[in-house]
């Protein structure tokens, strides 16, 4: 083994990646409430009345869950370039993420609602509550709990998941990395360093779904 | 005078996009047995009752479920070309996809061999079966059945992860895609293509494993 390690220029460029991964986690959070408000919606239209509403949302969950995330990033990166709607780097990352996401997570709802007994809903609305307060005072505080580890995960997932933008040219933290690598040529040290810190996000972000989730749930139990 | 740099797509494309494809379910297949096989391991010395092992294997592979799959795949191949043995982008991508996959079926595998009723694992035992025995004839069949939903979700979760592999230079269904449309710019029609492919390939397993859920559950 002829190979020196280098460790110094990855040592400099420490501030750049801790730059770089607030964008990681920035996106991250985006896509992640971006794509669970959506996944509310597709929930409620796969139940709705009208063919066309159940339809377009199934045909949503369905694509989202069934091709690579990939995929779907070169989709709305390449694919929507080419007929002529050019998006930055930064919101194309989002969107496949947000898309990607809200097919999972109306899953993960359509799980959390069933575990919500009618009855709840039932006498909810028997006390004089609209539909509307029923859901969001009743149904919707069980259904988070319900869905508060899956959701967890799903976060997790969607933050390693937006290493993919370094494929379209966004700065987040593998972008970074792979930059700060071609100038370099130091591509163990640096992507060493990037896996740990994604390790140490990961960690510290599932700690604080933790936390949040032990405070909210805590009286429920 | 106009040159046309970019030709248009061809029948032989497709039977290249079609070649591509074969590759792409060729390295799942291989990464998802391989990491199938490594993982029911790793999920059995979890679920032995010793604190230390379980804790140790299951903070192994918590790296490898924390760690974005396309920076393994770089940190690896880089890794080994250092260590003077490169290897192919196909081993090296069935490596990282199989330990992967592995870091994922563990938890399962545990859940499903800690889903067995102890009661029903001291009744084989008693009726004189060895410990082996035991595990082959009764707790894999009981507890690996019930995990069998979520080893599909992994299953296809690996498929669709394997388009990642084409970052170590390996040409698979969407690396091929790539391909094409630098050459034709013909985007939206092959990447429509890919995508259905993708979603011929994961769908209806998706949908048969919901199905044979629902049948298990009755």
């Amino acid at each position: 083994m002829d190979y020196e390690f280098l460790w110094r220029p990855v040592f400099q460029a420490l501030p750049q990646l801790l730059k770089a991964s607030l964008v990681t986690i920035e996106v991250s959070i985006l896509s992640m409430v971006i794509g669970s408000v959506i996944a509310l919606f597709l929930f409620f239209a796969r139940n709705a009345k009208y063919f066309m509403f159940r339809f377009l949302a199934s045909v949503w969950i369905e694509v989202a869950r069934n091709t690579p995330a990939l995929f779907q990033l070169f989709f709305f990166k390449f694919g929507l370039g080419a007929i002529g709607i050019i998006i930055d780097s930064y919101i194309t990352v989002v969107m496949a993420l947000a898309f990607n996401t809200a097919g999972y997570m109306a899953e993960t709802f359509r799980g959390g609602f069933n575990a919500v007994p009618s009855s709840q809903l039932n006498s909810a609305r028997s006390l004089g509550m609209s539909f509307v307060q029923s859901q969001i005072y009743v149904v919707i505080p069980q259904v988070l709990k319900a869905v508060w580890h899956p959701m967890s995960n799903q976060f997790i997932w969607v933050m390693l998941m937006s290493s993919l933008g370094m494929l379209v040219g966004l700065r987040e933290l593998s972008g970074e990395t792979q930059f700060l690598y071609s100038k370099t040529f130091r591509a163990f040290e640096f992507f060493f360093v990037a896996a740990v810190i994604y390790y140490c996000i990961a960690k510290i972000t599932l700690a604080i779904f933790r936390l949040i989730g032990w405070r909210l749930f805590r009286g429920n139990r | 005078m106009a040159i046309n740099v970019f030709s248009d797509l061809q029948p032989k494309d497709i039977l290249f996009l079609g070649e591509a494809a074969l590759r792409t379910v060729e390295i799942s297949i291989l990464s998802i047995t391989c990491g199938s096989l490594i993982g029911v391991v790793f999920g059995w010395l979890m679920s032995l009752g010793n604190k230390l092992i379980a804790f140790l294997v299951n903070a192994i592979l918590d790296i490898f479920r924390s760690v974005p799959l396309i920076i393994q795949l770089i940190l690896f191949d880089s890794f080994i070309s250092i260590l003077g043995y490169p290897l192919p982008a196909f081993v090296s991508g069935t490596i990282i996809l199989s330990v992967y996959t592995a870091a994922l079926v563990a938890n399962v595998a545990r859940g499903g061999i800690e889903s067995v009723p102890i009661g029903l694992r001291r009744a084989s035992r008693s009726l004189g079966m060895s410990y082996w025995q035991d595990l082959f004839y009764v707790v894999w069949p009981v507890g690996l059945r019930s995990v069998f939903p979520s080893w599909v979700g992994i299953a296809l979760s690996v498929v669709k992860d394997s388009a990642l592999v084409s970052v170590i230079g390996y040409i698979e269904l969407l690396k091929a895609s790539q391909i094409l449309i630098t050459r034709t710019q013909d985007t939206f029609v092959i990447l429509a293509i890919v995508g259905f492919f993708y979603f011929l390939l994961s769908y209806p397993i998706s949908k048969a494993s919901e199905y044979i859920e629902k049948r298990w559950q009755q």
